[in-house]
């Protein structure tokens, strides 16, 4: 069975974003990259299945412009086989990149699609449950857990609001990943010299999906969170409630 | 929290000053390319954040301790480090033939200086292993080779140096260490060897001390030293662990910061005699310590800079969060404070640490390029190239070593002094790293060690052919500098320069009339001011490189940099450079207010 992963190049988790002075999006000059923290727990899951023997090939895809290798030869030196890099200057929405990763779907045959349940860059969490939808396949997202029960179907927990839920998928299907499912290994240093003889394939975006549609999105500006002001210490509960009360929060 | 390193400074040196890329041209690092650099770093900037800096303030405050003859240290430590073997990062830099990566000591080293910053004790113990490895790579037979080095290379062995005794540290002479030869050509050895960092611990599978001692009826004084294998644990010839060598664990060190690092006292033979295997020929083992030293005193001096590298950017972040008081011409009590940062003086404090900070890196990546560029011309049979860049070598080592010692110290005092009662406070790491940095100045031989190696041996060695390569050296990179705007720096620095050249000349003269105590009274002085030259080129060398880079700077946050470079090697020029001039004249006049104060006067 072959494995897709489809991962994203977003800014780093620990780097403090700034807004553009012009409200047009978020300072990425000169900022660190990686490899969004929830994609490389769908990388880390890939790898765990293939080495339990479950599947024989990890594919990890991105959409994104040329400095997006980086992040899939990272990929390749955590463990996968080959990368496919659908290259595009411009940033893709979810729905167009559902469509986009159909086509490498279409083109690569997975028994099994796993990716982030959400990028941490725009906080969509959109793109797997459309991926699933438009290849007519079973998803199963937020997984926390994930095992094979032997009959070409997954038995998976997905961390729900009321707690953990249990369901059953035929693959192929596409799985979205949790923050709980797995810790991803740190890379080894002879894989990363491994990782460059590995093959790396680019497509150019228009040649892939030459009818892209979905620009569904409009973004008007882009803001700073207010600052959050500054909190008071009390002594007891009921002076809690009379806070609360005064700020007209509770009855 | 990190605030560890500047990843766009470390880019900036390592390929716009170094041109490290050129090192891949040649057979010796031909497989590689700057993308694995960067995957290395990647891989080493995320380990150092999630598990070298979140355990280093828990390591500190609970350091080593001693139960039953055995030593405990807190999880986090071994944790940490089993990852840093399960990466295979202790093989990077040796070569293919030894189970290495042959990745450049220059990347390596980058390396160490991010796992320093973000906890230096912790990484003290693979760094320390390496330095073992290193030796016994360079000395060691093939059966030693292949019996302890290769498990100190893959990380399942940790190593130790046993030069110092509580009667001989900086005088290595006077050791008393015994080694008696056995039949079996091995040796017992017996005696007390003191300071030993990571002497005793579970950490890895078994430790590997490389001992100093004096076998019987050898010559006096440091003729008589050899140096010696003697593993905790007894190996077969299978690879396999026998029973537990007579290396006894008689107390631990505790010490004002470092802490996380075992410091022991070791009895080698207390019992039966602890087995000890000769390196090389009996008598040399100092000068195969010696042969190290240029590399060891290196990441010295890098770890020095780490800790003040780091102290540095959370003082900056520190000050650009922190609001205290209003700008000056602001007399309204009612108008918001201003983050600290916009006072001149903590600005001034900021600076300062940036331009010690940036320039000890610059130092230490210079000369660990040199390192390079030493082995590939051994590696192309260029003896000649070899020689001259390790005679460059042995003149900035000492510099190297000391520089960052004394100077990022006062990093982590103005980083203190930014955060204010804060920075007095253990909530806040950076009255650690200031106690971390007051070893540098001592181990690796001390501060005066270094002041006499430098003026003592190494300006004058081979007929002053060090220093001529220094100047040369120097003289490349004034050639180079055509901006305008760094003229005035440019003349400055070849006139400070000449300066010191002239002092020494004028001193040397002196010896005859003088003595040669009187020529070496004021050495350390001297390390310091000769320091501050080379740290004002290498600072040259960084606004050069920036003034070229900024007409193809491609944003605002790259032009933002690179002005901080000029800005920055600015501020070296006139606040920093000029301070040296006082020394200079005690140091020609051949000062000896201190070498005479009679004891007495006391």
């Amino acid at each position: 069975m072959k494995i897709l992963v489809a991962i994203k190049r977003v800014v780093d988790y620990n780097v403090r974003v700034q807004v553009k002075p012009d409200g047009s999006g978020v300072a990425t000059d000169g900022v660190k990259m990686s490899i969004n923290p929830f994609d490389e727990i769908a990388i880390e899951e890939a790898l765990r299945i293939k080495e339990q023997g479950k599947a024989d090939e990890v594919v990890v895809v991105t959409i994104g412009n040329s400095d997006s290798q980086q992040q899939l030869r990272t990929a390749m030196a955590m463990g996968a086989d080959r990368a496919v890099l659908v290259e595009t200057d411009s940033a893709v929405q979810p729905l167009q990149a559902a469509q986009v990763l159909l086509k490498i779907i279409e083109e690569e045959q997975p028994g099994l699609v796993i990716t982030g349940k959400q990028a941490i860059d725009d906080d969509n969490n959109q793109t797997p449950q459309m991926l699933a939808t438009l290849w007519n396949r079973p998803q199963a997202t937020f997984a926390s857990q994930v095992e094979f029960t032997g009959d070409n179907k997954l038995n998976v927990t997905r961390e729900v609001d009321a707690g953990l839920e249990t369901i059953q998928v035929e693959l192929p299907a596409v799985v979205s990943t949790d923050l709980r499912l797995n810790e991803p290994r740190f890379v080894k240093l002879p894989d990363i010299m491994k990782a460059k003889r590995k093959p790396l394939e680019t497509k150019v975006l228009a040649d892939v999906a030459p009818d892209l549609q979905g620009q569904m999105i409009e973004v008007l500006s882009h803001e700073a969170p207010q600052p959050r002001s500054k909190g008071v210490m009390v002594e007891s509960v009921d002076e809690l409630i009379n806070i609360l009360k005064d700020k007209g929060l509770v009855g | 929290m990190p605030h560890i390193f500047n990843r766009r400074d470390l880019t900036f040196q390592l390929y716009e000053v170094l041109n490290l890329e050129k090192l891949c041209n040649n057979s010796l690092y031909r497989d590689h390319h700057t993308d694995d650099f960067e995957q290395l770093i990647d891989l080493v900037e995320r380990m150092a954040e999630e598990l070298f800096q979140p355990h280093a303030a828990k390591v500190d405050a609970n350091e080593p301790t001693f139960k039953e003859g055995q030593v405990e240290i807190i999880p986090e430590v071994k944790k940490a480090l089993d990852a840093f073997i399960e990466s295979g990062l202790p093989a990077a830099s040796f070569s293919y033939s030894e189970g290495g990566m042959q990745l450049p000591y220059a990347v390596t080293q980058a390396m160490a200086f991010i796992f320093a910053a973000a906890n230096v004790s912790t990484s003290a113990y693979p760094l320390l292993s390496l330095g073992v490895a290193n030796l016994l790579s360079a000395c060691g037979s093939d059966e030693q080779k292949q019996k302890f080095l290769k498990p100190l290379i893959e990380g399942r062995y940790f190593g130790t140096m046993c030069l110092s005794e509580t009667q001989a540290g900086s005088s290595l002479a006077d050791i008393k260490t015994q080694a008696v030869p056995q039949s079996d050509g091995s040796y017992l050895i017996t005696g007390n060897k003191m300071w030993i960092s990571g002497g005793e611990h579970n950490l890895s599978e078994n430790i590997i001390h490389m001992v100093l001692a004096k076998i019987p009826g050898g010559d006096a004084g440091v003729k008589g030293i050899s140096l010696f294998i003697v593993p905790k644990f007894m190996v077969d010839d299978a690879g396999s662990l026998g029973a537990r060598n007579d290396v006894v664990l008689a107390g631990l060190n505790h010490k004002m910061g470092y802490r996380g690092t075992v410091n022991t006292v070791l009895n080698f033979g207390e019992n039966e005699g602890a087995v000890g295997y000769l390196v090389g020929e009996a008598g040399k083992g100092l000068s195969y310590m010696f042969h190290m030293m240029n590399e060891a005193r290196i990441a010295v001096g890098l770890g020095a800079t780490a800790l003040a590298y780091t102290g540095y950017l959370h003082a900056l972040d520190y000050a650009t969060d922190r609001k205290q008081g209003r700008p000056l011409n602001q007399k309204d009590p009612s108008s918001p404070m201003v983050p600290i940062i916009e006072h001149t003086d903590v600005k001034r404090m900021l600076i300062q640490q940036k331009s010690y900070a940036e320039g000890g890196l610059a130092l230490g990546l210079y000369c660990a390029q040199l390192v390079d560029q030493q082995r590939i011309a051994i590696s192309e049979g260029q003896m000649k190239a070899a020689k001259a860049h390790e005679l460059l070598l042995d003149i900035l080592t000492p510099i190297a070593k000391s520089w960052p010692s004394e100077y990022g110290l006062k990093a982590n005092e103005q980083a203190i002094q930014v955060h204010g009662g804060y920075g007095y406070t253990r909530d806040y790491p950076v009255e650690r790293f200031y106690r971390d940095n007051r070893l540098n100045h001592i181990h690796e031989g001390t501060k005066g060690i270094q002041g006499l190696d430098l003026l003592g041996r190494k300006v004058t060695q081979f007929e002053g052919q060090s220093t001529q390569l220094l100047i040369q050296a120097i003289q490349a990179t004034l050639a180079e500098v055509k901006d305008p705007a760094l003229q005035p720096m440019a003349a400055d620095l070849a006139s400070h320069l000449q300066l010191i050249i002239a002092t020494t000349q004028g001193m040397q003269a002196q010896i005859p009339n003088k003595g040669i105590d009187a020529y070496l009274a004021n050495a350390s002085l001297y390390l310091d001011a000769f320091g501050h030259v080379v740290v004002a080129w290498m600072w040259l060398q960084q606004a050069h490189t920036a003034v070229t880079a900024m007409s193809e700077a491609v944003n605002d946050t790259d032009r933002q940099f690179y002005q901080g470079k000029i800005k920055t090697c600015q501020y070296f020029f006139r606040y920093e450079l000029p301070n040296i001039k006082p020394a200079l004249e005690l140091l020609a006049e051949m000062d000896t207010t201190c070498m005479d104060f009679d004891l007495g006067l006391f």
